[in-house]
């Protein structure tokens, strides 16, 4: 276990070094939340509340997705494992003695932990000047909240970790990775919150993964997630628990089978 | 073979050469190119999607109706494809910036923009095209107008004026590359960021940053403008008419703007070193 903490904490102080990148990454999210945050506002300006949500909910919501981008790694470029199958460096990491989805899940929380840490106040902050938030003061809440966003995580890394896998067979996880974020791009409600859309859609939207990475954790805040805080977290943990577990078959699959690329 | 030596190749030929070259290279991974391509269709079917879903529970929005949006959509989405498939090589930029493999360019006899614009060129992004045009082939089906030769003419030059402003946000977001390395996120917000905001009709934004979306950053002129002329739609901001026929005029302008900052930063650039 020490040796996961030790790599998880050595990967956060990577992330924290890119400070200069982290602001570039807040401005960008900061911008996009305002373009998604007038969408919205347009759709709500005609229709003030939407299953429950007002118009400042609907702020509230693009500002915090848009805070969970980065952290959440919506959108699922895979982990660092990709390149390394790419180029071969990843013959290093098979021989090193721990358990190898633990390692990469290490090293992607200290990351996930280090951007969230960075990037994830300022856009919703820069959204509170100018908007009508909702964020509720109670600190349960907020407990429940970051619940959620941990079960996400475990959902967003595992999908990321297959997305990294693939490389091993096909050399290249890049295509993989690219219709994994069309989809869950969609999914997660990023585009348009599950909760706007229209009943039958919603109902089979919020069944998907990704409704744990993003909506699910955003309607446990708001306190309008049907089910509450134990349908959320029962959801998302049996997704983890499946995506973890096929990640771990696949792992067992290529280090049995797969040649190394390089040279 | 010792004439090319001796006389440079024309920066278009040259771009062509490269964008051959990295095509047969992106053709040897012929799985991931496929998904990937598939990836860029999805991602622009779904972002359609949502506009049909949010025109699902209302009439109009910013006062615009489906067709009309679907024709700002269209338009804006072939422009920038058309851009992206050209000038998006420029994405890279800010990495071989990063890791002195940009010094390598300066010293071929070729056009460093011709180089950095076909950069690691894909076909994949045929894929963004393919919904975008029929988007746009759908709402011009949809939309209640008589196609004088007048509106057919603003039409075409739309997709032409959106494609040059788009290519010159490219090149001007190469710039920011040189100025901050770590900013190429923000570049995205150039380029992402003004497709994005010229997708849904610019009332959405409200009166100040309308304006400030036509006067300080000329997003307007990437299709709204030009679309209230085709859409024959009064301007809700109550701009003079003839900023709508303004868009070749400031895509001219933003191209040589393009073309005269990016000959600033190869003649300011100092390798990173090592």
């Amino acid at each position: 276990m020490r040796v996961y903490l030790t790599a998880a904490r050595l990967s956060l102080r990577r992330h924290l070094a890119y400070r200069s990148s982290a602001a570039a990454g807040v401005a960008t999210n900061t911008v996009f939340g305002f373009i998604r945050t007038f969408v919205l506002l347009a759709l709500w300006r005609q229709k003030t509340v939407i299953n429950g949500w007002d118009a400042a909910d609907a702020c509230t919501y693009s500002f915090l997705t848009q805070a969970l981008i980065a952290p959440m790694g919506v959108f699922m470029t895979g982990t660092e494992l990709g390149p390394r199958i790419r180029t071969g460096d990843v013959a290093v990491d098979l021989y090193r003695p721990v358990d190898f989805q633990s390692w990469w899940l290490a090293l992607d929380a200290g990351r996930a932990v280090g951007s969230g840490m960075l990037r994830s106040l300022p856009p919703v902050l820069v959204g509170a000047l100018f908007f009508p938030m909702a964020l509720p003061l109670s600190p349960l809440r907020w407990a429940a909240f970051l619940l959620c966003c941990l079960v996400g995580y475990l959902v967003s890394f595992s999908l990321r970790y297959l997305i990294s896998l693939v490389a091993f067979w096909t050399m290249d996880e890049r295509g993989m990775a690219a219709i994994t974020f069309a989809v869950g791009f969609f999914c997660s409600g990023m585009i348009l919150p599950l909760t706007a859309m229209p009943p039958r859609l919603d109902s089979v939207l919020q069944l998907t993964p990704w409704a744990a990475v993003i909506q699910i954790p955003a309607s446990v805040l708001f306190g309008t997630q049907s089910g509450g805080l134990a349908y959320a977290l029962a959801f998302g943990l049996a997704w983890a628990l499946l995506l973890l577990g096929a990640g771990r078959l696949l792992t067992g699959a290529a280090r049995r089978k797969v040649v190394v690329q390089g040279g | 073979m010792a004439e090319s030596v001796e006389r440079p190749l024309p920066a278009p030929v040259a771009y062509l050469l490269l964008v051959r070259m990295w095509s047969r290279s992106a053709w040897q991974y012929r799985a991931s190119l496929l998904l990937t391509g598939l990836g860029q269709i999805l991602t622009t079917s779904l972002d359609l999607i949502a506009i049909l879903v949010l025109y699902s529970q209302v009439t109009l929005i910013g006062g615009f109706t489906l067709p009309q949006t679907l024709y700002l959509y269209g338009t804006t989405r072939v422009a920038f494809a058309l851009s992206d498939l050209v000038a998006s090589g420029v994405e890279t930029l800010a990495d071989s910036i990063r890791l002195g493999t940009f010094d390598l360019v300066l010293i071929r006899p070729v056009s460093t923009l011709a180089q950095v614009m076909a950069d690691q060129f894909t076909p994949k992004r045929f894929g963004k095209l393919v919904p975008a045009a029929a988007t746009l082939v759908w709402a011009l089906i949809d939309l209640p107008l008589h196609w004088t030769p007048a509106r057919i003419a603003v039409c075409v030059g739309t997709i032409v004026c959106g494609f040059v402003l788009f290519c010159a946000f490219w090149v001007l977001s190469g710039c920011i590359s040189f100025l901050a390395v770590d900013a190429r996120e923000v570049a995205n917000t150039f380029t992402y960021g003004s497709e994005f905001a010229t997708e849904y009709p610019l009332t959405i934004f409200g009166r100040p940053l309308g304006l400030a979306l036509t006067f300080v950053l000329p997003v307007a002129f990437v299709t709204w403008q030009p679309a209230l002329y085709v859409l024959g739609h009064p301007d809700p901001f109550g701009l003079p008419g003839f900023l709508r026929l303004a868009s070749p005029a400031v895509a001219v302008v933003f191209a040589a703007l393009a073309a005269l900052a990016w000959r600033a930063c190869i003649r300011r650039y100092r390798s990173t070193g090592s």
